[in-house]
């Protein structure tokens, strides 16, 4: 899921400034997992927004802020609100967000930075352990990504900074390479060992992003 | 052909050095270091943002000591640049004169002093030892046929003490593979370690260059040991220095005798005297 937390609110004041009504629109997916963006903390949001003297025209928790459709499906359903507002607050990733403002004239203001793809080890605790590079070689690291756990995202082993299996950017974790290592060994292949990985296709990530599978 | 890959075919027993670039515009003390070295020192390392702090760029610094006569090793890092800067960068070192390369993955940013920074590694060490080998052979990385082809004496670097072993050993396995012509090592203290190391990589048959640190007290032998990544200096070793009277002297007399062992063991040695050259010839004297 895609993990997130909210801007500290000395950064949201100024891009609130101006603007004394506000709808708010949260995600119930991920945002909401990560505390970030669901009903409860949006709910919390309108609460401060009132401390400071803004009004609220109304707020909506989209199901997946993340489906175009859908989200602007729900912002028409919300029309009148919406339309009384003079910017949307936008509690949901940076892809939730852009189907807000793709969905609206009206001025949308982000509330949350979006961190990484992440995996939950239990609430509230997440860990990063896919960079969606396009070409993965999982099969062939024993199912630890280098790309995204390695410090320096190397492709044919550990950089001279490792020390006892430690990492150079982190001594309090293990180096991704290690861990390969020892579980390619436990399973008694060499796997990425056995070949140079030649230099990475970053073009899968070809900017501008518009992706169609 | 450098004088260095000549020096090291012929089977001598060879001195590099380093030179640092300058946090500033003015190369003068970086070329003054560089052409104060003994005779002795066939060739100067010239560092890429070393601990990932940016100073001028080593290509610039390289060029200009090969323009007045002292041979460069040009450190090249991944972290800064991507394949194209990086190959681009290699193109032009060939045109200014620079030969010798020095290809490292780098420090991570995080501990310079642009921490904000971005890092690249768009390549790893091998795979820019792999672009090198390509350059070398008329093509770039998208196999594109150069116009006129360089020529270089590709180096890598490695840990010899590292652990686990294994694991260390089968990257410098692979920057074999990937045409690394030299190596010269982090610094090593461990004699012991250095033994083990070279009794599995002379069968490889590309010559190591021992990396060999000057250390000027106990305090800065624990700050290294804490702090640069791949440096370990045993507690033996600290405790000489904080038992001497004079521990600059005592470090000298540390690194004489890792001299010594590269003698016996390895096709030279790196100094590393961080500031303190003058102490070269001393430290590579013949033992007596």
């Amino acid at each position: 899921m895609i993990i997130s937390e909210q801007k500290p609110k000395e950064e949201l004041l100024p891009a609130l400034e101006g603007k004394g009504r506000l709808f708010l629109i949260g995600c119930a997916a991920c945002a909401t997992a990560c505390k970030a963006g669901g009903e409860e903390e949006v709910f919390r949001m309108q609460e401060w927004l009132q401390s400071i003297g803004k009004e609220i025209a109304g707020s909506m928790i989209i199901d997946e802020a993340c489906h175009i459709m859908r989200a602007a499906r729900d912002l028409r359903a919300h029309r009148t609100q919406v339309e009384e507002a003079d910017a949307l607050l936008v509690l949901a990733c940076g892809a939730g967000i852009q189907s807000i403002s793709a969905g609206s004239e009206k001025r949308v203001i982000g509330a949350l930075n979006s961190l990484f793809l992440g995996n939950i080890r239990r609430f509230g605790q997440f860990e990063e352990k896919c960079s969606l590079c396009g070409e993965c070689i999982l099969n062939e690291t024993a199912g630890i990504c280098p790309v995204t756990t390695c410090a320096k995202g190397l492709l044919n082993g550990p950089c001279g900074g490792m020390e006892d299996g430690r990492c150079e950017a982190d001594r309090d974790i293990d180096c991704a390479w290690h861990l390969i290592y020892e579980r390619l060994k436990r399973q008694q292949r060499p796997g990425v060992f056995a070949r140079i990985v030649p230099a990475k296709n970053w073009g899968k990530l070809r900017k501008p992003g518009r992706h169609k599978i | 052909m450098s004088r260095l890959s000549e020096a090291l075919a012929a089977g001598e027993f060879v001195i590099t050095a380093e030179v640092a670039p300058p946090k500033g515009a003015n190369p003068g003390d970086a070329l003054a270091k560089g052409a104060a070295m003994p005779p002795s020192v066939t060739a100067v390392n010239v560092t890429d943002n070393q601990g990932a702090n940016m100073r001028m760029t080593p290509l610039a610094v390289a060029a200009l000591l090969a323009r007045q006569g002292v041979e460069p090793i040009l450190q090249l890092t991944c972290r800064d640049r991507n394949r194209m800067a990086l190959q681009s960068d290699l193109l032009g070192a060939a045109a200014l004169g620079v030969e010798n390369l020095l290809l490292l993955s780098g420090d991570h940013a995080r501990f310079g002093d642009h921490p904000q920074a971005r890092a690249v590694f768009d390549l790893d060490s091998v795979q820019l030892l792999q672009a090198v080998d390509r350059l070398r052979g008329g093509h770039d990385l998208a196999g594109r046929p150069l116009t006129a082809v360089p020529h270089f004496f590709a180096g890598a670097a490695v840990t010899p003490e590292a652990e686990p072993f294994e694991l260390m050993f089968q990257k410098f396995g692979k920057k074999v593979q990937a045409g690394a012509q030299f190596f010269q090592t982090q610094a090593v203290f461990d004699a012991d370690k250095l033994a083990r190391f070279m009794a599995a990589a002379r069968p490889l048959g590309v010559p190591v260059i021992l990396g060999v640190l000057l250390l000027k007290s106990a305090r800065m032998a624990r700050f290294l040991h804490a702090n640069i990544p791949g440096v370990r200096v045993p507690e033996s070793v600290i405790g000489r220095l904080e038992d001497a009277a004079d521990p600059l002297r005592e470090g000298q007399a540390i690194a004489r005798e890792m001299v010594a062992h590269a003698r016996a063991l390895c096709q030279g040695v790196h100094l590393m005297t961080l500031g303190q050259e003058e102490k070269i010839s001393e430290i590579i004297a013949a033992d007596g």
